[in-house]
């Protein structure tokens, strides 16, 4: 018989998963975990402050604003977004020529880097030399998203629509594609309504790729900042400044470490929660009662 | 309740078919009779599955009409047509409870609430579905799955057809009996024309009164199963039904029909017919089951020399080199096993004769016969 030799050198071969996962997620977190423990005048000179960088984020009224204005912006483009996309896919050519195209043309939003988005939609809003600042005041229309906060939400709901609806809109394609043409016959001999067609075969066929798509917009769009960084600056006053441009203004504007890093961590809870919540419903939802 | 008739029928995908092959249901007339069982036999890609869709109107057939009751519906589609199919994959609604997904044909036509639940109840209690109205389809095992999609059709009151696509395919072996015994018991209760489609001649023949075999986008023969198998009208319906399949081999017709030298015994009616016809390419079929094998050397039986024998259990296959083709023969299991060299004869009544692949019958359909062979080569 053969003895076996047992040892623990079995470990050394998921070092490097330990290595880069350390690296990349949990030294960096931890950093910020440590800087949100204490008050930091230089590296020298800190002190331990516990708790009080959480209490002071926790009841500052500007986060409050700009969490509530997160929510209102992440559910405004959820809500377009993802109707959009679905109607998009479903518009969209299954065969031939005009299925390649209209998916390069669907596509090209994503490919556009986010400072350049913002950009873009800089020029495309403006009166004087933008399209569609230039339509809107022909049609007679004050529009002005420098000035008008109202104007300034639509201008950045727009862009982020016009930047993201594709991705949820790929997501759906390639969702419905994968139906088998046998689901649609049988409806057909069974008389279904293009609605209920919809309703009971596409839609439950689409809810993966939605929860994915739904994650994914809910993700994205919690942390916006290139692009109402470079259309709006996060004004008129404070009207578009969302949650990560606070966060930048806090922590490299002033040079606030300590409130900045707890800040951070709030912010992760958050968007961790949401996502756990919303991915424990719906998959309680789908269960077999 | 409809009989459904495919009149001058043929169907192509090509834009502009101009070769046979080019076809995948060639010019074909046909009647389901109402209230029948039918099977729809053939190997994949033989067209069975197209003839399906033209008759449910999921595809239009390119030439030719199809008739529910002597009326055109060529132009009516599906969810005109009072036709429910049954597909190779369950189809479910995932989402809604096996009682929605019942109800779902009838409420699609706006049958009021009461109706509908009585209605379901009553497939339900047919199907053995009862006791899973409430859950979500989603959930069920194949078979019952299978069971759900058979149930929309059995709702409607209306269908007047069930087409069954290669239904079984999914389910268990154990369970298969037991679903096909249903369909069986289904067709009894509810007086439906039903058209089975299958590759499997057990599946065919336990379910169906009447078999249509398919070969090549052609309806080779409509029979019972025993027709199929004691007098198949084409060479195919041979191979293919019966396990294994008829033996053929290639005849010379001089004075008599022979076979390397040995005389093949037929009539003289036979001969005659042969001649007349100037037949070349002749084949003379047996099946397995009606070969005689003699215990004992025989001045009137072939000697042939034994290959192996296969022990299938409830019977043994016996294969035999007769001038050098490789041909089967059943035996019982109480017979005794041969090997070297044995003598086997072909009693003259399950000797088959068949020109160009076709039967040669001798009785009134083999004028029949002769037609559609001629057709086939205008074709």
């Amino acid at each position: 018989m053969q003895t076996k030799v047992e040892n623990n050198k079995a470990w050394f071969l998921v070092m490097p998963v330990f290595l880069i996962v350390a690296f990349s997620a949990i030294i960096p977190l931890m950093t910020v975990v440590n800087y949100s423990v204490q008050d930091i005048f230089d590296p020298q000179t800190r002190y331990f402050v516990g708790t009080e960088w959480f209490k002071q984020v926790i009841l500052d009224s500007r986060l409050h604003e700009a969490l509530l204005r997160q929510f209102i912006y992440s559910l405004t483009i959820l809500t377009i977004e993802v109707p959009l996309g679905i109607c998009v896919a479903l518009m969209m050519p299954t065969k031939g020529r005009g299925a390649s195209i209209a998916l390069i043309l669907v596509a090209i939003p994503l490919l556009i880097p986010w400072n350049v988005v913002g950009t873009i939609w800089q020029i495309f809003g403006r009166a004087d030399i933008g399209l569609f600042g230039a339509f809107m005041s022909y049609i007679g229309v004050d529009y002005n998203y420098a000035s008008n906060p109202t104007d300034a939400w639509l201008t950045v709901v727009l862009m982020d629509v016009w930047h993201w609806t594709p991705l949820v809109a790929l997501l759906c394609y390639s969702g419905l594609r994968a139906i088998p043409e046998v689901y649609y016959q049988a409806a057909r001999i069974d008389r279904a309504s293009r609605w209920a067609v919809f309703r009971y075969i596409q839609l439950p066929k689409l809810t993966n790729v939605l929860i994915i798509g739904v994650l994914l917009r809910f993700m994205d769009s919690f942390m916006i900042y290139t692009e109402p960084f470079v259309l709006t600056g996060g004004g008129p006053g404070s009207s578009t400044t969302f949650l990560s441009q606070a966060l930048v203004q806090q922590a490299i504007g002033q040079f606030d470490l300590g409130p900045a890093a707890a800040f951070s961590l709030v912010y992760f809870l958050i968007i961790l929660l949401v996502c756990w919540v919303f991915y424990t419903t719906i998959m309680n939802m789908q269960k077999d009662k | 309740m409809a009989s459904i008739t495919l009149n001058a029928l043929a169907h192509s995908y090509t834009e502009n078919p101009t070769k046979p092959e080019d076809y995948a249901i060639r010019e074909m007339t046909h009647v389901w009779e109402q209230g029948g069982a039918f099977a729809l036999l053939g190997p994949s890609g033989c067209g069975k599955s197209t003839l399906l869709n033209i008759i449910s109107g999921l595809l239009e057939p390119s030439e030719g009409e199809v008739l529910f009751d002597g009326k055109r519906v060529n132009e009516l589609k599906p969810e005109e047509r009072n036709i429910a199919q049954v597909f190779q994959f369950p189809v479910v609604y995932d989402t809604m409870t096996v009682f929605d997904n019942l109800a779902f044909p009838l409420r699609n036509i706006g049958v009021p609430e009461y109706k509908v639940k009585s209605k379901v109840y009553e497939v339900a209690e047919i199907l053995e579905l009862s006791d899973q109205l409430n859950r979500k389809a989603k959930g069920l095992s194949a078979d019952q799955k299978q069971k759900v999609s058979m149930g929309r059709g059995l709702v409607r009151d209306d269908v007047s057809a069930i087409l069954f696509d290669e239904p079984l395919t999914v389910i268990d072996p154990q369970l298969k009996w037991k679903l096909r015994r249903k369909l069986k018991q289904i067709h009894e209760q509810f007086n439906i024309t039903m058209v089975y489609v299958t590759h499997d001649q057990l599946e065919a023949s336990t379910f169906a009164d009447k078999i249509a075999v398919m070969y090549n986008g052609q309806i080779v023969q409509f029979g019972t199963p025993r027709e199929l198998f004691e007098t198949p009208a084409h060479t195919f319906v041979g191979y293919f039904i019966g396990s294994p399949g008829m033996n053929f081999f290639d005849v010379e017709l001089n004075d008599t029909l022979t076979f390397g030298g040995h005389e093949i015994a037929t009539s003289h009616d036979m001969l005659t017919r042969l001649k007349a016809m100037g037949a070349s390419n002749i084949k003379v079929g047996i099946r397995p089951e009606f070969v005689h094998v003699w215990d004992g050397k025989n001045d009137d039986a072939f000697p042939v020399e034994v290959d192996y024998v296969e022990d299938l259990g409830t019977y043994k296959i016996l294969s035999f080199l007769f001038n050098g083709q490789v041909m089967k023969a059943r035996l019982s299991e109480d017979q005794k096993v041969p090997s070297g060299q044995i003598y086997v004869s072909f009693p003259e009544q399950w000797t088959k004769v068949y020109v160009d692949e076709y039967l040669v019958d001798l009785t009134a359909g083999s004028i029949e016969n002769d037609k559609n062979k001629e057709t086939d080569h205008a074709n």
